[in-house]
């Protein structure tokens, strides 16, 4: 009973959590946007807090739930993003009149995620994938005037049962060939039957959707662009992550015998993901759309990172992850605070920006060259392992088109600092935005992680300690 | 004892010191102090560099420090000098205070200004000082954002095209690098720290597979190719170079091409020189393209910032074509030519902004009879060009004629025959510096407001007078330098004949 308590403490912090903010929402006494806010983020932060006591590796309920220290990483590093997300986002819930709402649906996905990450049967899988996937579909749809909100909300729940379906497909045929859902004992029981590659095919076109990658990746700029800006980030960034680690988890463990067969597929994927990702962003104009493409071409590089199958694979895509985390959230923080105080979302809005306000044109600078993977941003410092990770299994036509796409993806990336920077606005740039609290907490955390993650070693390292490869 | 690392904490600090400044005097005397220090450093570097030789210190690398970094790649901090890093270190620095003092006047966003200038003084003497292949391509990386800042908000013309097109494609010539260098690792044998090792000297210790060598080393040498002007991705150079601000110009001509040179040599050449072996008549054909071509491209150009640059892809040609002939007199000349040409063209490049700044045009038929207006800013005018032809005296002719020499001693019709091309357009060149210095600063005068301009501020003097006596130096006793930098091309070259004994 105790370890029930210790091992899934990450998890019972967000039923509880859950539970608390459904009290007070039926509840007789209505409570303001800015108290419930602050209670809210003030549980975030115990919740993040409870990863880092009992870091034990454990099994329950019949091998359904496990555990590790790279879990247990894993999901903090699903907990820093929401609650970086909740911080950004402050500005704009605080005119939100259902803000409670809000964090129920955001919690129930992220604990879906966290239990996803932790599942060691497919049964469990699946049912926390969806767990995931349908109150994202609510949140996308919060902006309850723009119309634009509710067609993202469309998009979304339509591609994403879609390949749910797939992924359920695929999980039948393993089912059917191998007669087990269990992790651990399916590896003894894949043999490469045309079957089970059958399946394997369905079960990565299901995860290349939840990844948005190419050529399952069309619903990302609508429903980017459509979201609120929180949603959006929340989106590009934890959902992402925890799809990349449920994949690189169960393509490392469960489909290891199957290896030969899925690393052409990931080395296709991933030069197609880049291209095309790269492509379509140099044609935006919506700062939303072009972080969609963006991060649309980051997956391509975590793919390549996944292809190394090695220790250093999985540690590289869990410490890029963890990059991107605060990269992509730093120029999100910026693009919510300008988006909850003028509505404007596109990128030639950001013209003369760093005439009005300097301190935000930085950050968004640090963050795009993050990005980008400009030293002495750690986004280099991710970039360089994730390619050298692709690097070790030989593979250096892969390595070239990766290197050869983050020069087309800098040309956009500094499109937009010379926006930022250089550009003179025809008529009055952005007014000066006051930031207060929870924004500016949010600038300095994710400026602070963009600076220090690469050039102190220790993180990476400590991720390198525990992971494993196949 | 010197401690390496302080060259490269001095301009960040500096630079963030600048960022906390509040009025314009703050931010000057700030960079001012910085740029001075680290020059003040360069020399102490330079003397104690003296000392240890003289003390009989025979390694090929002093003052290194090493601290692990990255564990699990078994990437480390590790840095440490030779003769040819020292004499960089010390052009650095030269530029970096005359870029400093040219642009005292800077007042719009003055403080972004010297803190990106700053930051960008960190990232090259970064790059000449690591002896690990992470921190070099860490630091080749670094110098390049800045840049597209510097020439993007304080350049002027085409500035914006000019900006990108310098960052695309720098950071495609380190895409190349890291390909190569990725290569490069795993086809290290094991060290005592990892499978792998980015350590330039444990790779240098070793032999690493032929194969991988010919497949690599084309991605490293035209990856630092580029950003030394190798013919056919010269291109970013002219436009890059015009559009920049007078300090950025200087920085780009005089310290960025020579991140590349650097590179080729330290570790195209010093790592893999087998390939460099097999691959050199390739490396002679393009350079020597790059000599004429540049030298035939400056001719046509009328502004002046334009020959400059064009002028700097022919010179740098000389570079690549010592590292091409791959002798250990060519080699020397290679690294004689990057410092004289680094310092020749920072002068030049100072020369034509205090002249722009002045008569607002930097078109050959619109100047004119400066001579007797502006004395100072037009003689430093006529010897940075004079040094550009290679005047004897000067260090222009010292670095050109060890590369000639160097050039010779390959006994082959086809060696001749670049060299001799190669000779040649040292005649295109002095017609056209003789062509724009005579309309610059004789004749009449073609604009008479032009007859108010005041000749250099005291800014401006010391900038010309810090390179200037840098040039001389070399040109007149040139031997100092040539013994600089010996020890570290003899090591290089120990490396290449090994690699031709073999075949």
């Amino acid at each position: 009973m105790n370890d029930f308590f210790l091992l899934a403490k990450q998890e019972l912090a967000l039923v509880l959590i859950i539970f608390l903010l459904l009290i007070i929402k039926v509840g007789s006494k209505e409570w303001e946007n800015p108290r419930v806010l602050g209670l809210i983020n003030l549980l975030l932060l115990l919740n993040f807090a409870t990863g880092f006591i009992y870091q034990q590796e454990g099994i329950l309920f019949n091998e359904m739930f496990h555990t590790s220290k790279l879990i247990i990483i894993e999901k903090n590093i699903l907990n820093a993003g929401t609650l970086i997300v909740s911080w950004l986002a402050f500005d704009w819930l605080k005119q939100q009149q259902h803000v409670i709402e809000f964090y129920v649906l955001l919690l129930t996905t992220l604990l879906g995620m966290q239990l996803m990450i932790s599942a060691g049967n497919l049964l469990m899988f699946y049912l926390s994938l969806e767990m995931a996937s349908i109150p994202l579909a609510a949140l996308a749809n919060f902006d309850l005037q723009k119309r634009q909100s509710a067609e993202a909300a469309m998009k979304f729940i339509i591609s994403s049962a879609f390949s749910s379906g797939l992924l359920l497909f695929g999980i039948s045929f393993i089912y059917g060939t191998t007669g087990t859902l269990v992790f651990t004992e399916l590896p003894q029981q894949l043999q490469s039957t045309p079957l089970q590659l059958f399946a394997l095919v369905l079960v990565m076109a299901g995860f290349a959707f939840k990844i948005s990658v190419v050529p399952f990746h069309l619903w990302t700029a609508d429903v980017y662009q459509g979201s609120p800006v929180a949603v959006t980030a929340y989106l590009s960034v934890v959902s992402k992550g925890a799809a990349v680690f449920a994949f690189i988890n169960v393509l490392y463990t469960v489909l290891q015998p199957l290896a030969a067969s899925w690393y052409p597929v990931i080395c296709v994927l991933s030069v197609a993901t880049m291209c095309i990702g790269n492509l379509f962003a140099l044609k935006q104009t919506n700062i939303k759309r072009l972080l969609a493409f963006s991060s649309i071409t980051q997956a391509g590089f975590i793919l390549v990172g996944i292809s190394g199958s090695s220790q250093t694979g999985m540690a590289t895509v869990l410490y890029f992850v963890l990059v991107y985390l605060f990269s992509n959230l730093g120029i999100f923080t910026v693009v919510a605070l300008v988006s909850a105080h003028t509505g404007k979302e596109e990128v030639a809005d950001y013209k003369g920006f760093y005439g009005t306000n300097p301190v935000l044109s930085w950050v968004m600078a640090l963050s795009i060259f993050s990005l980008a993977g400009i030293p002495p941003a750690a986004g280099f410092f991710g970039k360089f392992f994730l390619l050298m990770a692709g690097a070790g299994k030989g593979n250096y036509v892969l390595v070239v088109i990766a290197a050869l796409n983050m020069i087309v993806s800098l040309y956009y990336y500094l499109l937009v600092v010379k926006t930022v920077f250089i550009d003179k606005h025809a008529q009055a740039p952005v007014d000066a935005i006051k930031v207060k609290s929870y924004p500016a907490l949010a600038l300095i955390i994710c400026s602070a992680g963009v600076l220090t993650l690469g050039l102190a070693s220790q993180v990476y390292e400590y991720i390198f300690s525990i992971s494993q490869g196949m | 004892m010197m401690s390496l690392s302080l060259l490269i904490l001095l301009p960040v600090l500096t630079a963030l010191a600048v960022l906390c400044c509040r009025s314009l005097q703050q931010i000057r005397a700030v960079a001012l102090t910085g740029a001075s220090l680290q020059w003040l450093s360069s020399i102490v570097l330079l003397l104690a560099y003296w000392k240890e030789r003289a003390a009989g210190n025979q390694d090929a690398m002093l003052f290194r420090e090493g601290y692990v970094w990255f564990a699990s790649f078994n990437i480390n901090y590790h840095v440490g000098v030779d003769g040819m890093a020292v004499a960089m270190v010390l052009l650095t620095s030269f530029v970096v205070l005359a870029g400093v003092l040219v642009s005292w006047h800077t007042d719009y966003r003055p403080k972004e200004f010297f803190f990106l200038l700053l930051f960008l003084s960190a990232g090259a003497y970064g790059f000449f000082i690591s002896l690990d292949l992470f921190m070099l391509f860490f630091f080749l990386e670094l110098a390049v954002i800045p840049k597209f800042l510097l020439i993007g908000i304080w350049g002027s013309g085409n500035k914006e095209y000019s900006a990108m097109k310098l960052a695309l494609m720098l950071m495609a010539g380190s895409a190349l690098v890291f390909t190569g260098l990725a290569g490069l690792y795993f086809a290290t044998a094991a060290t005592g720290r990892g499978p792998h090792s980015f350590d330039l000297m444990d790779i240098a210790q070793m032999q690493i597979p032929l194969q991988a060598q010919l497949l690599f080393f084309p991605f490293v040498f035209t990856g630092f190719g580029i950003f030394s002007a190798l013919f056919p991705f010269h291109t970013w150079v002219p436009d890059g170079h015009s559009s920049a601000p007078t300090a950025a110009s200087m920085f780009l001509a005089g310290i960025s091409m020579k991140l590349g040179g650097y590179g080729c040599i330290r570790v195209a050449t010093y790592l893999m020189p087998d390939a460099a072996v097999a691959y050199a008549p390739y490396i002679i054909v393009l350079a020597t393209i790059a000599i004429i071509y540049g030298a035939f491209a400056t001719m046509m150009q009328t502004d002046l910032k334009y020959i400059n640059a064009y002028s700097s892809v022919s010179h740098c040609g000389f570079v690549l074509l010592g590292i091409g002939m791959l002798t250990n007199t060519a080699i020397n000349g290679a690294v004689m030519q990057m410092i004289s040409h680094g310092l020749m063209t920072a002068l030049f490049f100072a020369a034509i902004g205090m002249l722009y700044q002045r008569t607002h045009t930097r078109m050959l038929d619109k100047l004119g009879g400066l001579l007797k207006i502006t004395p100072f800013i037009s003689t430093v005018f006529v010897i940075a060009g004079l040094c550009s032809l290679g005047l004897p005296g000067l260090s222009g002719f010292v670095a050109e004629m060890t590369v000639f020499m160097g050039a010779w001693q390959n006994s082959g019709h086809w060696y001749r025959l670049a060299t001799i091309l190669a000779c040649a357009s040292i005649v295109v060149t002095a017609v056209y510096i003789l062509r724009a210095v005579a309309q610059t600063v004789l004749g009449p005068v073609t604009d008479p407001s032009y007859t108010r301009l005041n000749d250099a501020a005291w800014n401006e003097k010391m900038a010309a007078v810090l390179l200037l006596a840098g040039i001389l130096a070399i040109g007149i006793i040139p031997f100092w330098l040539q013994q600089l930098i010996a020890p570290g091309a003899d090591i290089i070259m120990q490396q290449v004949s090994k690699a031709i004994s073999i075949k």
